[in-house]
């Protein structure tokens, strides 16, 4: 489509406009209340024993959530696109019910399989492993909720780049590992490193299904966006935003990271 | 190395791909499978390389029965018709392929990919990406990486069809000394007859996954097994109960004999050729390829009347 300048002028400035106005003006304003407070402030109310205990339990829920489905993710991809079998649609369905259920029925729902009278529960805490109010719960749910992002990401690029590749290298001799390994994952990983991405950020500001299952405990069972709620609620707004600053930061090196490893590899 | 084929069959739901074929392919010949799409060849191909499981029959590569051995381990090259290039891998990477996963040295693999990129005329590419090639040198890129790893046969499935018709005419010939320059035993599928006419020793027909004829091309062109074989292998035309090729027939503007009389419904001049369009008197229609000289004697024009018959030289199959 060919565009007058006056009109690529134009349309520009709306798309900027429109992402500035939802996405930049609120996102910085956090920063701006955040920093006004001088940094001295920022520094204390960012190493409270629950705010370092809050940064910690988010990053370690975020690297096993983001290790988990990333896995998961690539065999599931693999199942759903490469697999002959009959029950792929069920698979298919299967793996959008995280994004069509509210995070707070998540959390519910393992409560009622993992609470203390919950029919796996029960067997559970009667061998000494507590699922709920504590991390293990906060996994579960941070994994269920992140799930879908890198088979979404990555069946479509696998299901683009074919199986004649894969085909060549068996034909040269590559072993099922060797083509995965040398071809397979090499022609995914753009694909795969956006669903990484944006289960890590799912992870990392995941809210509802946490707060449920978490009950909020400070210092032991609070994430990063719980101490936010927690803080905000005890009208101690200048810490909510601190947090909640920290939080957006880790999410946006996330991202910087990825889109500037990525064009300059991008040869495909 | 030989391939033999004895009564393969192989079916893909209730689509029988493959019925019942057996033939050979001698060894260090260059054979093509030529067949109209749906007849088969590819999967017998795919079947030769083990990338399909056939429902019955032998598959013997080199004395050895190759059924049960998976594709890794069968001695066979494969070029895909779309190439198949490992697109994040350079042209270099590419060819050592196949020797960077036997673990072969680091030196012997270098100096075999040189020898292959110029055997293969790319010797200058080797740093470049697949996506930075022309057609024609990713499929010779993808010929050198089969070739790298000394396969005991090569097969080649449509290696050309997605080329213009210019490169694949020269790769055609190219192909056609490479095999006669490293006798690698070669299996090439096409559905162009001229192209298998060309190139191959051997035309192996193919029809609904059946075996229509096989044999040299100038045989199975003389001598077609039937109609149809004739038919696929160029233009026919029927006069009463038999078929006759364009350019072995004659015309004339008086009755003669059991010519068949016929009106001409259009001329095209085709530069070396002209080919003079005709509704038979019976119905039905037919066309003669005449040279300029003879159609210019004729001086023919839509609407008049001609009589055809075979010239001497025809070959006729009776219906």
């Amino acid at each position: 489509m060919t565009v007058t300048r006056p009109a690529r002028f134009g349309l520009r400035a709306a798309a900027l406009g429109y992402l500035a106005l939802l996405l930049l003006l609120p996102v910085g304003l956090v920063f701006e209340k955040t920093f006004s407070q001088g940094l001295s402030s920022v520094w204390a109310s960012l190493t409270t024993p629950s705010a370092v205990s809050a940064l910690w339990l988010t990053l370690e829920i975020t690297v096993i959530a983001v290790v988990a489905n990333t896995i998961f993710g690539v065999i599931c991809a693999l199942a759903l696109v490469r697999g002959r079998g009959r029950g792929r649609w069920l698979l298919d369905v299967a793996i959008e019910i995280p994004f069509v259920i509210s995070p707070v029925i998540v959390g519910l729902s393992l409560i009622l399989v993992y609470g203390t009278t919950g029919w796996f529960g029960k067997w559970l805490v009667g061998h000494g492993v507590s699922v709920i109010f504590n991390p293990l719960g906060m996994i579960l749910a941070t994994v269920f909720v992140s799930l879908p992002f890198v088979v979404r990401e990555v069946a479509p690029v696998l299901r683009e780049i074919g199986t004649e590749q894969e085909q060549a290298a068996a034909t040269l001799g590559a072993s099922r590992l060797q083509t995965f390994m040398r071809i397979t994952l090499p022609s995914i990983r753009w694909g795969l490193a956006y669903g990484v991405v944006l289960t890590t950020a799912r992870a990392l500001g995941e809210f509802g299904a946490v707060l449920i299952v978490s009950g909020s405990i400070a210092g032991r069972t609070q994430t990063l966006p719980l101490l936010v709620d927690t803080r905000f609620y005890a009208f101690n707004s200048a810490g909510a935003y601190t947090s909640g600053a920290l939080l957006a930061a880790i999410s946006i090196c996330v991202l910087l990271i990825m889109t500037m490893t990525a064009p300059s590899k991008r040869r495909i | 190395m030989a391939i033999s084929l004895h009564n393969v069959h192989k079916r893909f739901g209730d689509f029988q791909a493959v019925d019942g074929v057996s033939l050979e392919v001698p060894e260090g010949s260059l054979s093509a499978l030529l067949g109209p799409s749906g007849s088969g060849k590819s999967t017998l191909l795919r079947l030769i390389a083990g990338l399909e499981q056939p429902d019955q029959g032998e598959i013997v590569i080199g004395g050895d029965p190759a059924l049960g051995i998976p594709p890794q381990r069968r001695g066979i090259g494969f070029v895909f018709q779309h190439y198949a290039a490992f697109k994040h891998m350079t042209v270099r990477s590419n060819v050592a392929f196949g020797l960077t996963v036997r673990r072969r040295p680091k030196a012997e693999i270098r100096e075999r990919v040189d020898e292959l990129l110029g055997i293969v005329g790319l010797s200058g590419y080797a740093d470049r990406y697949p996506a930075q090639l022309s057609g024609g040198q990713r499929q010779r890129m993808a010929l050198a990486r089969a070739l790298a790893v000394k396969p005991r046969v090569l097969l080649l499935d449509e290696p050309f069809g997605a080329l213009d018709a210019n490169v694949r005419a020269e790769l055609r010939t190219w192909l056609r000394g490479l095999h006669d320059d490293l006798g690698v035993t070669t299996l090439i599928v096409t559905h162009d007859q001229e192209e298998a006419m060309e190139v191959a020793d051997q035309v192996v027909i193919l029809r609904s996954g059946r075996v229509e004829q096989a044999g040299a091309p100038s045989e199975v062109y003389k001598r077609p097994a039937n109609d149809w074989v004739m038919g696929f292998l160029g233009p026919v035309s029927r006069i009463g109960e038999s078929l006759v090729r364009p350019h072995e027939v004659s015309l004339s503007l008086e009755p003669e004999g059991d010519a068949v009389e016929s009106m001409v419904s259009r001329v095209v001049h085709l530069g070396s050729q002209v080919r003079v369009e005709l509704e038979l008197a019976g119905g039905g229609g037919a066309h003669a390829q005449l040279t300029p000289a003879q159609a210019d004697e004729l001086e023919l024009e839509r609407g008049d009347i001609v009589y055809l018959k075979h010239a001497p030289a025809a070959v006729a199959v009776s219906a």
